[in-house]
């Protein structure tokens, strides 16, 4: 029992004293998955617009199979990434390996179809009243795009916020393609599995602890835009 | 809602919006971005990563070279393969005969031994298969006979591969899918937890040892039974990656870091190493 507390004690430290370690740690887990979400919420609120927006052939096929990838194993994400960004791989010259972009574009992969999915849903839960109403007026292409992300701007939020919450939370991807390098690659989650697999579960607590608050912190920040409009 | 008030809503999403790019923004572009000048990047296994040996060398190394060194700590085998697909340009590694076969084959170079430990067979004081004291052919013989748990990396690194050496040398079968033969899959430390909740035996090196025993404060659940073996050296080597192979890696700059490695300095800082007072590695460069 007594390591539990240990671990409470020693998170509020190294919090508190600026650990460089683990501040290392927090800063690149940010960036990692800050530069995901932006390339994921820019690749799928359009493509989730269109999936939801639009009646087509096959559509139903399309949407089975965006949804089947909000199942992806981060392992099976990281190993495909893997072999294509190795020195050996088809995109070996990019230098992605053990590198910060390297994460992100695997958990771009991992995390887009959570963002196609949940816009496409929102978009289709909307009044469908708005469209006729939106046509009627003399609303094209994108200012329908624009008017109907508007409205249904808190689903779009939380498919975000959910997404967020999926990168900076997955280990796999982290491990394999960023290497866990200590300064560089070493995220909060990975910094766990390693200080768990050199027994300090106090330091990994700590990290746990820390993981956690910035869930909340991104969660409640949505809470707060939904209350002020 | 009137059309004013949504006028207005517009304008705070639209600030909040800008507001949150522009601080996502700082945050994913900010930091270390300056580019490191020389960066050496190193495959090397759990033992010296989990043991702190590489976070006391690498300062020094910094000083007196200027190349920052970046490792990522994996089984030996996996090691081997990131060398093979060219994804570092120095391996640290202790699995021998895989070693001088990944140079015949032609993707390693510059192999140069440069410190060794000992591996120990530990288990719970109650010691149930009573191995205390006897030679490793005998402990693994009475284990196996007794069907006593025992715990194995089963991850393809030096010391799976070592222990694999072992049940060989003591004309046993690998007991690969009998019960009591825990396969982890796992680091060397986790292994030995692991094998400390199941009250198995496992075989580790000694320097991932003292780091457990310093964990437990000098106290732990598993004790050394068998130890001092002549077939129990654990022997580390550096390996450059042929750069003739692999066209993108720093050869030069490996060949800096093997070379430090095996300097009287390294060498020494190798032997002052300890934890718990005790040494974890014996230099022995030629």
């Amino acid at each position: 029992m007594d390591y539990i507390a240990q671990g409470l004690i020693r998170s509020i430290e190294l919090l508190l004293a600026g650990d460089p370690e683990t501040y290392s740690a927090i800063f690149t887990t940010l960036r990692i998955s800050t530069l995901s979400i932006i390339i994921s919420l820019a690749i799928g609120i359009p493509l989730g617009f269109l999936l939801g927006y639009f009646e087509f052939p096959g559509k139903r096929q399309v949407r089975a199979f965006v949804d089947t990838l909000l199942a992806l194993p981060t392992v099976v994400v990281g190993l495909f990434v893997y072999a294509f960004i190795s020195r050996r791989g088809p995109l070996g010259e990019l230098g992605l390996l053990f590198t910060i972009p390297g994460i992100a574009v695997a958990q771009t992969i991992l995390i887009t179809p959570i963002v196609i999915s949940l816009t496409a849903t929102a978009i289709e839960s909307l009044d469908r009243r708005l469209q006729a109403t939106l046509v009627t007026l003399g609303a094209r292409g994108r200012q329908i795009l624009i008017t109907s992300l508007m409205e249904a701007r808190y689903a779009v939020l939380v498919a975000a916020v959910t997404a967020y919450g999926r990168a900076i939370s997955e280990v796999g991807i982290s491990m394999m393609i960023g290497g866990n390098i200590k300064w560089h690659t070493r995220t909060i989650t990975t910094a766990i599995a390693l200080e768990t697999g050199k027994g300090d579960f106090a330091v990994g607590m700590a990290l746990g602890i820390v993981l956690l608050t910035l869930a909340l912190a991104v969660n409640s920040s949505l809470t707060l835009l939904k209350k002020r409009s | 809602m009137g059309r004013e008030g949504r006028l207005v809503v517009r304008m705070t999403w639209k600030k909040i919006c800008v507001a949150a790019c522009v601080l996502v923004c700082l945050i994913g572009f900010s930091g270390n971005a300056a580019v490191a000048d020389d960066v050496l990047k190193m495959a090397t296994t759990t033992s010296t990563d989990n043991t702190g040996l590489l976070d006391y060398l690498a300062p020094a190394f910094k000083a007196d070279t200027g190349i920052e060194l970046q490792w990522v700590s994996v089984g030996t085998g996996k090691a081997l393969a990131l060398g093979k697909n060219c994804d570092v340009d120095v391996l640290l590694v202790h699995a021998p005969a895989s070693e001088i076969k990944f140079v015949q084959e032609g993707s390693g170079v510059d192999r140069t031994e440069l410190m060794y430990n000992d591996f120990i067979i530990i288990g719970p004081p109650s010691d149930p298969a009573g191995i205390k004291g006897t030679s490793v052919k005998d402990a693994l013989g009475v284990i196996a006979a007794k069907k006593a748990s025992f715990a194995s990396r089963g991850d393809n690194s030096g010391t799976h591969k070592k222990e694999l050496e072992l049940w060989k040398h003591a004309q046993l079968v690998v007991p690969d899918k009998e019960t009591w033969y825990i396969q982890t899959g796992q680091g060397m430390l986790n292994t030995i937890n692991i094998a400390a909740e199941r009250d198995a035996y496992t075989m580790t090196d000694r320097g991932t040892f003292i780091k457990y025993e310093s964990n437990w404060k000098g106290n732990p659940p598993l004790v050394i039974l068998v130890e001092g073996d002549a077939s129990l050296r654990n022997q580390y080597s550096a390996l450059a990656i042929n750069p003739k192979k692999c066209s993108n890696v720093k050869y030069d700059l490996a060949k800096q870091f093997i070379a430090w490695m095996a300097s009287a300095k390294a060498q020494k800082f190798i032997g002052d190493f300890k934890l718990m007072d005790k040494q974890l590695f014996t230099p022995n460069a030629k």
